[in-house]
């Protein structure tokens, strides 16, 4: 029976199953690639580590770098918690009133538009900590998308819909509660998606300006100091991290926005025909 | 011919629910919407509000409904309890052209919401939700998301949501335009059972004189630039319409008066008749 079902399971999910072991097997020859090109150019370590290179200097260098990617996970998700928070709180804040958006919306523009890389060092004097500094640096950059992401989905509500509102004779809190937000989940799931990626940037950007040291440090700093001392295969395993890092962040966010628009937004239904 | 199968609510019948007098309506951009406007629509009346676009039609219905303020002239709903900022309260229900559904909430979800802001719970609210889905014929949609109906579905969706505070007002803009001419013609036939079982009264705008003259006891032919009434037809009070009626005597005869009549409103016969449009 088990054989009979077997080629039956492979035929009917062999598109999803190809979805996966194509990207797999397209990684799985770059990196034999990469080993036989240093192999066979002889490129010395200290330029360019072979694949089992990097691979070993992950597991021989675990013990550092593990609580740094601790660090640098904490701080980018607090960042984020932090700037949904905000970013949330504050465009709520910003539509009950037109002079409200007038007199603050442009203040939030120009802090955005504003590089924070430049705004670092002057973080950096005024937080009590670096740790706390980076923090600040990485929701200040999450923040923004998710904020203006946010002010856009609170605008766009079905005029219908709030004259619908009004008819019923809605308080402007359930006006809030029972239709802008959830109206505007759509917007502040691509807030969050884009929040979620910048947030991890920021961490290592602005751990790149701190340039902190010593045992709180995050992978940002780990990886500048395997490049000061030449030690490339921590310098690849320290990247190899952060980005699993990143794709972690984007697997869960993306997760997060199906599981909270699946059955209704047209973004996350399968089309039909 | 006059008697019907329910017994109509007399609380609510040959009282005037709504009286506009002498009502305009004039946007910030200058545009007079509606001039010198007066209505008064009595309980348990159908009442078709056609004319062409912008003939202030659908201004009129927002008017009725307490949405939007009048230029000048004045509104009142004199059988209806008016709250803290002079709008009727609870008596009135609108069908937009749309269907205006939450496509975050289920059926249940969109037609229970009138309910909820009124503070119902939902099991309280239940019985209610279920028997206005029943009412439209989708009892068994309570689950379904607005996205897996048809535009026909939707908008009985919508209806549900309507009836479920029962109320003595719906006002109903076009509901019906989108549609296709059969689902158009059942919705008809929907409305028009609705009606005489609940003894509700309808304020109905439209640009079709068929379906006025098919659904309406009383047609009010409007005018455009700037809107304003231009003829009012009281109707045979037969309820007995259903599919045959649309091959009688009396309705072929209500067709050709109330078209007559919306000519006249439109400058017809019109040699500059593209211009118009």
């Amino acid at each position: 029976m088990a054989a009979l079902h077997e080629p039956g399971f492979v035929f009917r999910h062999r598109e999803t199953l190809l979805r996966i072991a194509i990207p797999i097997l397209v990684v799985v020859c770059l990196v034999l690639l990469w080993q036989v090109l240093v192999t066979a150019t002889g490129v010395p370590q200290y330029i360019l580590p072979g694949p089992g290179a990097v691979a070993l200097a992950l597991v021989k260098d675990w013990g550092t770098l593990s609580p740094a990617l601790w660090v640098t996970t904490k701080i980018t998700m607090s960042a984020l918690a932090l700037a949904l928070v905000g970013g949330v709180g504050i465009a709520v804040f910003l539509v009950q009133s037109k002079w409200i958006e007038t007199a603050f919306y442009p203040i939030a523009v120009i802090l955005q538009v504003t590089p924070i890389v430049a705004i670092a060092p002057l973080i950096l004097i005024y937080a009590p900590t670096t740790q706390v500094a980076l923090l600040i640096c990485a929701f200040l950059v999450a923040f923004f998308p998710i904020l203006s992401n946010m002010v856009q989905g609170l605008k766009s509500v079905d005029h219908n819909l709030l004259n619908l509102f009004d008819l019923y004779g809605a308080s402007r809190w359930q006006t809030l509660i029972y239709l802008k937000l959830p109206a505007s989940l759509p917007y502040f799931m691509t807030g969050l998606r884009i929040g979620g990626g910048l947030s991890l940037i920021a961490a290592v950007v602005a751990e790149f300006a701190a340039g902190s040291a010593g045992a709180g440090s995050g992978l940002a700093f780990r990886l500048l100091e395997a490049q000061y001392r030449l030690n490339i295969p921590r310098l690849f395993a320290a990247l190899i991290l952060l980005s699993a890092l990143g794709v972690v962040i984007f697997g869960i966010t993306s997760f997060i926005a199906w599981l909270g628009l699946h059955r209704w937004h047209e973004s996350s239904i399968r089309r039909e025909n | 011919m006059t008697e019907t199968d329910a017994p109509l609510p007399p609380a609510s019948h040959k009282r005037p629910l709504v009286v506009m007098r002498n009502v305009s309506k004039s946007f910030s951009s200058g545009t007079l919407a509606l001039s010198d406007m007066s209505l008064t629509v009595q309980g348990g009346e159908f009442v078709s509000l056609l004319g062409p676009s912008g003939c202030g039609k659908s201004t009129a219905l927002r008017i009725i409904a307490g949405l939007g303020d009048v230029s000048t002239g004045e509104i009142d709903w004199p059988s209806s309890r008016i709250n803290s900022k002079g709008l009727p309260e609870g008596d009135i229900s609108f069908v937009f052209q749309e269907p205006t559904l939450m496509p975050w909430q289920t059926v249940f979800g969109n037609v229970y919401l009138p309910l909820r802001l009124a503070g119902v719970s939902k099991a309280a609210a239940r019985e209610n939700i279920m028997t206005s889905l029943d009412m439209v014929g989708l009892k068994d949609f309570a689950d379904a998301y607005p996205r897996e109906l048809s535009g026909g579905m939707k908008m009985r969706v919508s209806i549900a949501r309507a009836l479920v505070t029962k109320p003595k007002l719906l006002l109903m803009d076009e509901p019906f335009a989108a549609l296709d001419e059969i689902t158009r013609q059942k919705l008809n036939d929907d409305v028009l059972r609705l009606w005489r079982e609940t003894g509700i009264t309808v304020i109905f705008v439209t640009h079709s004189v068929f379906e006025s003259a098919y659904l309406s006891n009383r047609i009010v032919v409007m005018k455009a630039r700037p809107g304003r009434v231009h003829a009012d037809f009281p109707l045979s009070t037969s309820l007995d319409r259903g599919p045959l009626y649309r091959s009688s005597e009396e309705y072929r005869a209500t067709c050709e008066k109330v078209s007559h009549s919306l000519m006249e409103a439109i400058g017809f016969p019109l040699a500059d008749g593209m211009e118009m449009h």
